[in-house]
């Protein structure tokens, strides 16, 4: 296997704080290879800002710490690097987009000139030559009449003219990769779609490798090539995107699925309809219906629940979950791969949703992959029943 | 900026209007100053009445304002106890203390800013902790306190310097007189600085800075500083006006005969002229650094505009 531009293993994070250690990131592992995009999903605090920081090398040390873990770009360590030697990848070759980029640009200095600056610090070129080159940047993500606004101070743009100077930033020195925290949650929804369309474009052109934090799950269809889930600090689930959105393997990313409200029902979304009869929660989703909303709040990183982490908010919870803590179990192929046209009987696998007690060992076939991410288009998914909740989607789809 | 400049001016009549009625009335309220012209002897009473007649003391107060107004726009200033007119006394005494205010000011921006930058980049560590500590020491031990025991120290005991300052007052000799008059606000201006860079550090401008892969000089000197003293020059700016009138411990501890001297004589003999005269000059040079401080506010952090 040839080096992935960006492979994060095991990467784990804590935060000291006045009432304890908290596992902010435990053991997150994810690859995104040049070229492609991977979105990482995840509700608040769900770490994966963290991680993207411990990527990037700017966590806020104290009162962050990274405990453990590997974070490997274009095949070197970032982590064991010198200070000096990871400063000249930042910006250079991996660049960053913040979500508010009013906070994130400084408020005293010329847009121009915080352009500019990438240029004289990273290629040692002259001021002129900077600013002109800062310019072109804005020209390139159409900011209308760019040589007389980069003067302009952060304050005087548009919240969406502001985004697209963060992104001009981040691609000024076409770096291989880009993480984008967050890109467009700050921004009025008409203007999200055109920011999200000049950052995949340009992305297409530069052929740059993009991880995609976000919350928004319609932001992730269009863009992204394979999703990672979080939550608690953990991957839950990765998969390619189309096999995500058609057949979850993980009861939070379907309980996360159920809660986007839809408008439209076409065909893709037929399943969702039958699925209604059968859903333990009962939950709608259009139609004048009761919006599906996943019950309880994501757990304090301080008392993260022992087993899974999810299970107290899970309607698929059962004994073994209270106790032991889920793998990342890789989904076969043949169960994880589009939906077969005529879905097995729930009945065949052994440990189907009812009648597992404590300690059940998990479903055959299955085999725990921790520690290395998934090759791309492999799915995993760490939930003890992720079969289960894949045969109770078949089962309805027939 | 133009008409907010003049709006500030405009604004400025009726706080100095305020300000002198105040400081007019307050001397007034001292006592008599016929009586102490005379010192311990007790007043003819005839030639008290005629004195009083001639510096319209027999008149209410507010004609006794009306008329002390009238004068001062006229250029007239009054004379001091000893004959000699204010404005003299102003002449000779403001620029002794505008050198003293300079010095004091340096020795303020110069240590202060560099204590505050140094233990707000290292918080929690022995320097900073030290500075917070040697601040919080300085800040509470009084002027009067500081400044004999520097003089006596510099001046009589090691000898490095006089331990009184000549009446031409050469900047040379104002050196340790500067630093005494410094020192308390020495101790803020680091303490406000260190907080401010502390606070911006964590920004995410500064985090932005970072992950551009700017080397660490360039992160602080032109992201951190930047924003981090523009509060710390507001302080300094207010702390001119507030120096120039503090100043009356200092020059009395070092015999300067600047605008403290010459407030303490005229309290001391309730000679209103002087005083009030004095308080004047102060409160106009202490607005108009008001101003001075406000504009550059705007010039120094571009989100602030005045209309």
């Amino acid at each position: 296997m040839t080096a992935r531009l960006l492979d994060v293993r095991d990467l784990r994070v804590e935060f000291r704080t006045r009432d304890g250690i908290a596992e902010a990131v435990g053991g997150v592992s994810y690859a995104v290879d040049a070229g492609r995009t991977l979105a990482v999903l995840g509700e608040s605090g769900s770490g994966k800002s963290v991680t993207a920081h411990a990527i990037m090398g700017i966590l806020d040390s104290p009162p962050g710490r990274i405990t453990g873990g590997q974070v490997l770009f274009q095949g070197r360590d970032l982590l064991t690097m010198g200070a000096e030697e990871r400063r000249r990848i930042r910006g250079a070759a991996m660049a960053m987009i913040f979500q508010d980029a009013l906070s994130a640009l400084n408020p005293v200095l010329p847009v121009g000139a915080q352009l500019a600056e990438m240029y004289e610090v990273h290629r040692g070129m002259s001021r002129k030559d900077a600013r002109r080159r800062a310019v072109e940047l804005m020209d390139r993500v159409r900011i209308p009449a760019a040589a007389q606004r980069a003067g302009d101070y952060p304050h005087q743009f548009s919240g969406g003219m502001r985004q697209r100077i963060m992104i001009a930033m981040a691609m000024a020195l076409e770096p291989d990769l880009i993480i984008a925290d967050e890109p467009t949650t700050a921004l009025d929804v008409t203007v999200q779609a055109q920011v999200m369309d000049l950052l995949a474009e340009l992305r297409r052109e530069y052929a740059m490798g993009l991880v995609l934090i976000t919350h928004d799950l319609g932001v992730v269809a269009d863009v992204a090539d394979t999703i990672a889930v979080m939550y608690a600090g953990r991957i839950v689930e990765t998969a390619p995107v189309r096999d995500l959105y058609r057949r979850p393997a993980h009861p939070y990313t379907r309980g996360l699925l159920d809660s986007v409200p839809r408008v439209d029902h076409g065909g893709g979304q037929a399943r969702r309809d039958h699925g209604e009869h059968v859903r333990h929660e009962g939950h709608g989703g259009h139609r004048g219906g009761k919006l599906y909303a996943i019950k309880g709040a994501p757990p304090s990183p301080l008392t993260l629940p022992p087993g899974c982490p999810f299970h107290p908010r899970c309607p698929r919870a059962q004994e073994v979950c209270r106790v032991e803590r889920p793998p990342l179990y890789e989904v076969s192929a043949a169960d994880g791969g589009p939906a077969p046209e005529a879905a097995p009987p729930s009945g065949a696998s052994p440990a189907s949703g009812a009648s597992p007690a404590a300690g059940t060992p998990p479903p055959p076939g299955a085999t725990p992959s921790p520690g290395a991410a998934p090759a791309p288009g492999g799915r995993t998914s760490a939930c003890h029943f992720w079969k289960d909740e894949l045969d109770a989607l078949d089962a309805v789809n027939v | 900026m133009g008409r907010y400049t003049l709006r500030r001016l405009l604004q400025m009549i009726p706080v100095f209007i305020g300000s002198t009625f105040l400081i007019f009335f307050m001397v007034y309220a001292l006592g008599d100053p016929v009586a102490a012209l005379f010192g311990d002897k007790a007043p003819d009473p005839a030639t008290a009445a005629r004195i009083r007649k001639d510096l319209y003391l027999d008149e209410p107060l507010w004609r006794q304002y009306a008329h002390y107004m009238g004068q001062i726009f006229s250029g007239h200033f009054g004379t001091a106890f000893n004959g000699q007119p204010v404005t003299e006394l102003m002449a000779s005494a403001f620029p002794v203390t505008l050198r003293l205010t300079l010095v004091a000011v340096a020795f303020e921006m110069a240590l202060g800013v560099t204590l505050g930058v140094l233990s707000g980049l290292r918080r929690g560590r022995g320097l900073d902790t030290s500075v917070l500590l040697l601040t919080l020491v300085v800040v509470s031990v009084p002027t009067f306190v500081s400044g004999t025991v520097l003089q006596y120290l510099f001046g009589v005991s090691w000898g490095w310097t006089r331990p009184s300052v000549s009446p031409e007052a050469p900047l040379d000799e104002l050196l340790l007189p500067g630093v005494v008059l410094g020192l308390v606000s020495l101790a803020y201006t680091s303490r406000l600085t260190r907080t401010s860079v502390v606070e911006n550090a964590r920004a995410d401008y500064v985090r932005t800075a970072v992950a551009k892969g700017l080397p660490r000089h360039r992160i602080v000197t032109r992201h951190l500083l930047r924003n981090s003293l523009i509060p710390v020059v507001t302080f300094i700016g207010t702390d001119i006006g507030a120096l120039m009138g503090g100043a009356i411990v200092t020059e009395r501890i070092f015999n300067i005969h600047g605008v403290g001297y010459q407030l303490y004589q005229g309290i001391l003999r309730q000679n209103s002229p002087t005083v009030v005269g004095f308080v004047t000059i102060l409160v106009i040079v202490f607005l108009l650094a008001n101003l001075l401080v406000d504009l550059l506010y705007a010039v120094l952090d571009p989100r602030i505009r005045y209309a």
